[in-house]
């Protein structure tokens, strides 16, 4: 019963924020609310027993990701008036758009029939679980993402310095 | 009683397409590149909750691993992202997308 | 059920005010160290050896005039401090304060949660901590705060990277990230050594990023009054100002307990079970002996604020990136590599 209430605080806490990212004026507010939704995120992964992935969650988005997009606004100084407006019309022709998609996603999934679920591991989200699957059948997409770190790394200071020789 | 037995899987999914479109609800709506790319990441972590949902409801670790890419993938594209804002920013004094249509500087 | 909810509640009450009064007093050592090496007296007025200038601290924090800026966002400024003292406190959690304790033939841990991702939610708590800074000297709607705010929280993540580094060599050796287990695996006995004599580098490592990641002499940055007037404090007064200086105080607390359960076997003490001492005995002495290894590392911090001198901005960020980080790879590697040939030549 309590996991019940946890999970209708959660999604409300994370839907309510996602909306707030959205209509902020304040691109400052912005990034908070949207720390705010990844904890929320964060919650529902520690209720799934996914806690490594709960942990790592919070620390590479609201640790890292989220810290950069702060760095940058706080640097180029944005805030309300420097923020700008679509017309009414497009605002509107947005909002029916992404209704219209939530509508369809939603009918897909009223018309789709409950699966029967096979009972797997219930300890799939430990990190001795994840070690061996992440190191056993994906090692080369592991080693892959390692060069494409390092492919980043390197683009964004090349960006980032203020003239190139 | 764990969470598998309480929540019934579809609320997962709607939870997460709730989140999918409030992400598109957000690239179409606003104007700053800034707050665009917010809500790609939180589109990109609508994709993640669904998938741990159903890594977990199947006790199969291969979904939390692809979670697990998605972060590394999710990392490395704001670094690079941030980067050329920032260098739009220097150019056009702007992070406004509509500045971006000419195709050239 | 109840009973259990009791006693982690009492746990957590007591925790959360030993960290307060270690903290509170942590000020007066500060002073009184500072003092000594300087030649000094210190402070000796309020009460016998000025042993009550704390209280006396608290009650002017207190009782000075609480400012905000007009032109702040007032949500926010209020919020920075809030956040620092928060995750301040969060780290406790997941510390092993002491071993298990029997009482009418229950045993009660000291440890409040035994979570087995105890040293990622360590890192977790970590990195929401630059948010108080952040956030803080960005509502403050000053330049010298936001320049404050900015080093910090460049200086915080740049170090948070070689921490996590060295941390990566412990845990490949100990093959745990629950605090409790990388204890435990220190106990005393058949030549068990604590990890700080398997992990040298990975220590020095470690101790200089906690060094960065509290703010402290010779990383204290973020808040030199030469350069930035305050740093990211400068607009704060009153009781949220004494947050900030107490959340670095409390900071300064975790991270000694840190490495003492890290590093230096935390509530294990040399033959703790060759001496013939009830269980009980052995946990209360166990518990001093962790509290004597971070009162010394705490005095350790002191001792190097009134020591080093503070680096220069591109001096930091050199340490950091080009120092730290290869040297903590390098021992991941050779870490590795031991690790590989133990289990081939079982040595």
């Amino acid at each position: 019963m309590m996991i019940k209430y946890i999970f209708y605080f959660l999604a409300f806490v994370s839907v309510f924020s996602a909306l707030m990212v959205v209509v902020s004026k304040n691109p400052v507010h912005c990034v908070l609310y949207l720390i705010m939704c990844f904890f929320s995120i964060a919650g529902h992964y520690v209720l799934l027993n996914a806690q490594f992935l709960a942990a790592v969650h919070v620390i590479v988005y609201a640790g890292a990701i989220m810290v950069l997009f702060l760095f940058v606004i706080m640097l180029l100084n944005l805030n309300t008036q420097s923020e700008p407006h679509k017309s009414t019309w497009l605002k509107f022709a947005a909002a029916i758009t992404s209704g219209l998609l939530l509508v369809i996603l939603v009918g897909t999934l009223k018309g789709s029939e409950t699966m029967v679920m096979p009972v797997g591991n219930p300890n799939a989200g430990l990190i001795k679980n994840l070690g061996n699957t992440l190191f056993k059948d994906f090692l080369l997409p592991f080693e892959v993402s390692s060069i494409l770190f390092l492919v980043a790394m390197v683009g964004a200071v090349m960006l980032g310095k203020k003239e190139i020789k | 009683m764990s969470t598998i037995q309480a929540i019934p899987l579809n609320w997962y999914i709607l939870l997460s397409a709730v989140l999918f479109v409030i992400g598109v609800l957000g690239v179409l709506y606003r104007r700053n590149a800034i707050i665009i790319f917010m809500s790609v990441e939180l589109m990109l972590n609508a994709v993640n909750l669904l998938l741990t949902a159903f890594s977990s409801y199947r006790g199969d670790s291969a979904g939390q691993v692809f979670v697990f890419f998605i972060m590394a993938v999710a990392a490395a594209e704001v670094a690079v992202g941030l980067a050329i804002l920032i260098v739009i920013y220097r150019n056009t004094n702007s992070t406004d997308i509509n500045f971006l249509n000419k195709l050239k500087w | 059920m109840i009973s259990f909810l009791i006693y982690k509640t009492i746990l957590v009450i007591v925790i959360f005010a030993v960290s307060l009064v270690v903290a509170m007093y942590s000020t007066y050592g500060e002073r009184k160290i500072a003092a000594f090496m300087q030649d000094r007296i210190g402070p000796n007025r309020a009460g016998p050896f000025g042993i009550l200038q704390p209280l006396a601290d608290g009650v002017k924090m207190f009782m000075k005039e609480e400012i905000i800026p007009d032109v702040s966002n007032k949500a926010l400024f209020i919020l920075g401090p809030c956040i620092a003292m928060l995750t301040a406190c969060m780290t406790g959690v997941v510390i092993p304060w002491g071993d298990a304790i029997t009482i009418g033939g229950e045993k009660y841990s000291l440890q409040i949660t035994d979570i087995n991702i105890g040293v990622l939610y360590m890192f977790g708590v970590l990195s929401i901590g630059v948010y108080g800074v952040m956030i803080g000297g960005w509502a403050s709607n000053n330049k010298f705060s936001l320049l404050g705010a900015i080093r910090a929280s460049s200086q915080m993540i740049s170090y948070e990277v070689a921490m996590g580094l060295s941390i990566i060599a412990l845990v490949m050796m100990t093959g745990t990230i629950s605090l409790k287990e990388i204890t435990e695996q220190q106990a005393g006995g058949n030549w068990n050594m604590w990890n700080v004599v398997y992990q040298p580098v990975g220590f020095l490592i470690f101790l200089i990023c906690a060094f960065a990641e509290t703010n402290r002499t010779p990383f204290d940055l973020p808040e030199c009054e030469t350069e930035l007037v305050g740093g990211y404090h400068t607009e704060y007064s009153s009781m949220k100002l004494g947050f900030y200086l107490f959340a670095e105080y409390i900071n300064m607390f975790i991270s000694s307990a840190v490495i003492a359960t890290l590093y230096f076997g935390g509530y294990n003490f040399p033959f703790m079970h060759d001496l013939g001492l009830s269980e009980n005995l052995i946990t209360i002495l166990g518990v001093v002996a962790l509290f004597a290894k971070i009162f010394f590392f705490i005095f350790l911090y002191m001792w190097v604020r009134w020591t080093v001198p503070r680096f220069r901005y591109d001096q930091l960020m050199n340490l950091g990136w080009k120092i730290l980080i290869p040297l903590s790879i390098g021992n991941i590697m050779l870490t590795g590599l031991i690790t590989l040939l133990r289990q081939k030549y079982h040595f």
